[in-house]
């Protein structure tokens, strides 16, 4: 889908803060996934028309990215950590009791990551970029429900939707 | 083993850690005085403050920050500063935890290091997955803008300067000093060969700083009190005080903030509470992922940097320190380090994208009871070629420290555990018996 009115004119504002426009790149995909949940071909070649520069970089820098996802996910994006704290914690086994839990699930997606910068909370897993942790099978499943029900807020998936960015640079310093 | 954390960068937010990240309690804390202070200085007498401190950097390579700074080129223009938040190295969270408790402290480091360096740009560079991180940075960025910390004549002094909080998009090589550069302009966040150094040739080929988040938040102690006042503590050339975050099988895993000079086994045993479930250790790691393996015999050392890296030959890096009891499988923890590094490599230079593959493959077969005999010496022999000598510092055969890293928990293998890895290979092969698949010739 093509940037909404509002996002369009957020996209620009987001490249005009950079001294070179090709930096808002990422941004700019962000704010893609933010809007469609994940990136779409449409999105790359949006992006790369907003900052004259070819689908095919855009697609490049956007495929190596973890964070970015080329294919829909569900509402609810579970990332379980099993790098080395996590793995003597059992992080490996959370991953693998979550994946089975929600094989199925088109509303939740597990996925493993490499260290999340968290090992104190060892095991730990993010809901949608949010730290939860220490964490077994079933209170990572209490958790994940509780999602779903709505009592924890869940922000979108590359977790933007504060417009942090754009409240920080539009406000130029007029204080 | 009496030991006990010295806190400069945090002290705030463990006394306040409810509303340390707001701009009301940290103006109480005393936020941004040290910024009016730089202000009035000229920026050469801030570099030389900085230098006098002797604080190096603390995201890995740990070198003098005040040098770094002394290496822009003179009268080119503009410069740019980049902040490298985008934490990575395994079992670090020490910079997550300055931005999301104590961002306006960084901002102000920000502030006064952009002054020194003459730059009216200065990007911060935070890792994508950092969600409350990016928020409450946002937010006090927005505040330091509305009070006039940040933007055009920053109180009164004519400076002006913006700060560009930068999301990452989940990428460990962005992190590195050049990867981040490259990311930084949209692209794959590959590492640049060097030279030329990105304070000659950085962002958009124009002279750029690159500092961490945990050296930002350390400016404004050493403009407020002095540089010589932050060389007084720390021992040798590893001045003042460091972030160590201690997780894996210990008691209490977190990050201590302590003088440098302190030793592995205050911080592991005094500060962490030792092994968890009284169990002895196996072996631990000192710098991140990156730095090979230490174990009991090393406990005694201090954490200086110098010292680990000429005596113990290893590093300290990022500060994490990661513990592992007794019954854990080192071949295990170096088959997932290993794994890390396959996942990571950018894919830019041969040896590592073919190499830290194949590391993974073996350590994997080897961890798992399909080892063959010979399999370690097939590790220390190819894997020769991409850490070259296969100590530390190791040679290099690849543009960034990626490469040769990734032999680290294999040369640690071979340090502590060769032969008894040889023999558990040659036993987990005559258990499978004589059947072996090779390929026809």
């Amino acid at each position: 889908m093509p940037f909404s009115p509002s996002n369009l004119e957020t996209a620009r504002e987001i490249l005009a803060r950079y001294p070179q426009k090709k930096s808002a790149v990422l941004p700019l995909l962000h704010l893609a996934q933010d809007q469609d949940g994940y990136v779409t071909p449409d999105a790359i070649e949006e992006v790369a028309a907003l900052l004259d520069l070819t689908p095919a970089l855009v697609l490049g820098t956007c495929s190596f990215y973890t964070m970015f996802k080329r294919e829909p996910v569900g509402k609810l994006l579970v990332s379980v950590c099993t790098n080395v704290s996590c793995l003597v914690n059992g992080g490996p086994d959370l991953l693998t009791h979550l994946a089975h839990q929600y094989a199925d699930d088109p509303d939740v997606t597990v996925e493993e990551v490499e260290c999340i910068a968290a090992c104190d909370l060892a095991p730990v897993l993010q809901v949608n970029y949010e730290f939860h942790g220490p964490l077994t099978g079933e209170t990572a499943i209490e958790l994940i429900e509780a999602y779903r029900r709505g009592e924890r807020v869940a922000r979108t998936i590359s977790g933007t939707a504060t417009n942090s960015l754009k409240s920080a640079g539009s406000s130029g310093g007029t204080a | 083993m009496a030991a006990e954390e010295l806190r400069v960068v945090t002290k705030f937010l463990r006394e306040r850690p409810d509303d340390s990240f707001t701009i009301e309690a940290a103006l109480e804390n005393g936020a941004y005085t040290a910024l009016r202070k730089a202000l009035a200085m000229t920026p050469e007498d801030i570099v030389a403050e900085v230098t006098t401190s002797g604080l190096r950097g603390r995201g890995g390579a740990g070198f003098g920050t005040g040098q770094k700074w002394s290496f822009l080129p003179k009268d080119v223009f503009p410069r740019y500063l980049a902040v490298n938040g985008d934490e990575g190295e395994p079992s670090t969270f020490k910079d997550h935890m300055l931005v999301e408790g104590d961002p306006h402290q960084l901002i102000e480091g920000v502030i006064i290091t952009a002054f020194a360096i003459q730059a009216h740009h200065a990007f911060v560079y935070l890792r994508g997955e950092f969600g409350l991180g990016a928020e409450r940075l946002g937010k006090a960025l927005q505040e330091a803008y509305d009070r006039g910390f940040v933007g055009k004549d920053i109180l009164g002094s004519g400076y002006d300067l913006e700060i560009i909080l930068h999301r990452g998009a989940g990428c460990y090589i962005a992190g590195d000093e050049t990867g981040l550069l490259s990311s930084l302009e949209g692209e794959r966040a590959m590492p640049r060969i060097k030279p030329p150094f990105p304070a000659v040739q950085g962002v958009y080929a124009a002279p750029t700083i690159v500092n961490n988040v945990e050296t930002m938040s350390t400016v404004p102690h050493i403009i407020n009190k002095g540089g010589e006042w932050y060389a007084s503590m720390g021992v040798n050339r590893s001045t003042g005080t460091r972030i160590f975050s201690v997780s894996g099988n210990v008691e209490k895993p977190g990050n201590y903030e302590i003088e440098l000079g302190t030793t592995f086994r205050e911080l592991i045993y005094g500060l962490a509470g030792g092994v968890k479930g009284g169990k002895g250790l196996g072996f631990f790691i000192p710098g991140g992922a990156s730095a090979p393996w230490l174990r009991e015999e090393h406990l005694d050392a201090p954490l200086d940097m110098d010292s680990v890296q000429s005596e113990l030959k290893t590093m300290l890096g990022s500060g994490a320190i990661m513990v592992f009891d007794e019954t854990v499988d080192p071949i295990l923890v170096a088959w997932r380090l290993s794994k890390f590094f396959a996942h990571e490599s950018c894919g830019k230079c041969t040896p590592c994208r073919e190499g830290s593959g194949w590391i993974e493959k073996v350590l994997y077969r080897m961890a798992h009871g399909y080892g063959r005999p010979e399999d370690l010496d097939l590790l220390l022999g190819f894997g020769n070629n991409l850490a070259p000598g296969l100590s530390w510092p190791p040679g290099m055969t690849t543009i960034c420290q990626l490469g040769p890293s990734t032999m680290s928990p294999v040369v640690s293998l071979r340090n502590y555990w060769y032969d008894e890895i040889k023999e558990r290979l040659a036993a987990d092969a005559a258990r499978r018996g004589s059947i072996e698949v090779r390929a026809a010739v």
